[in-house]
């Protein structure tokens, strides 16, 4: 049920060039978890076309596998 | 069938200044993320329509489908979807919220 902190990571940096991704398990509990991303790809993008890229490079996990995942985006110069 | 359920979602936020899809309804929240949202609008003291999709299978999957966005809560000011849990509690600590419900002169009970 509960996704792996290493897949999570995976996926979003596989799906978003240049991207660094930093995951927290927020409880412990392998089912809450945080992801603050920072690409430059986000460079003149609205949040909820960064937030958007990201769900896309989850593959449709968002809201299955996956139950909470609170996420950040950045670019680089923020 | 789709066009229907889009259509539905469209009139919806067309008609209210601000609408609210969440899990439970704004007097009792079901979910910790659609709570954070009702608790940041009621601060700010803007009115705003509440819809269940625990009530509506229909409408909980079609949401998700018109905007692209895999999860609920999801607001919408003035027709236009604002963004999730996460965005709108960044646009909030930012000022950029109350920016944004300004700029459309949606009354809130308490103006700073």
């Amino acid at each position: 049920m509960a996704m792996d902190e290493q897949k999570i990571k995976e996926l979003i940096t596989a799906g978003i060039e240049d991207s660094v991704v930093t995951i927290s398990d927020l409880r412990g509990d392998g089912d809450h978890y945080a992801a603050h991303v920072v690409s430059s790809a986000f460079i003149g993008k609205t949040r909820v076309q960064q937030h958007q890229m990201v769900y896309q490079a989850l593959q449709g996990k968002m809201g299955n596998e996956l139950h909470a995942l609170a996420i950040h985006t950045s670019t680089p110069e923020e | 069938m789709e066009n229907v359920i889009f259509d539905q979602i469209r009139k919806e936020i067309n008609s209210n200044d601000i609408v609210l899809y969440m899990k439970g309804t704004a007097v009792f929240p079901q979910c910790g993320f659609s709570a954070a949202v009702v608790q940041i609008l009621t601060q700010m003291g803007v009115n705003f329509k509440d819809i269940n999709v625990l009530e509506d299978t229909i409408i909980r999957e079609g949401i998700k489908e018109f905007t692209q966005w895999p999860t609920i809560p999801q607001l919408y000011i003035k027709g236009e979807f604002v963004g999730g849990c996460d965005i709108v509690r960044e646009m909030y600590e930012t000022g950029e919220l109350q920016d944004l419900i300004d700029s459309h002169n949606i009354p809130t009970s308490n103006a700073a």
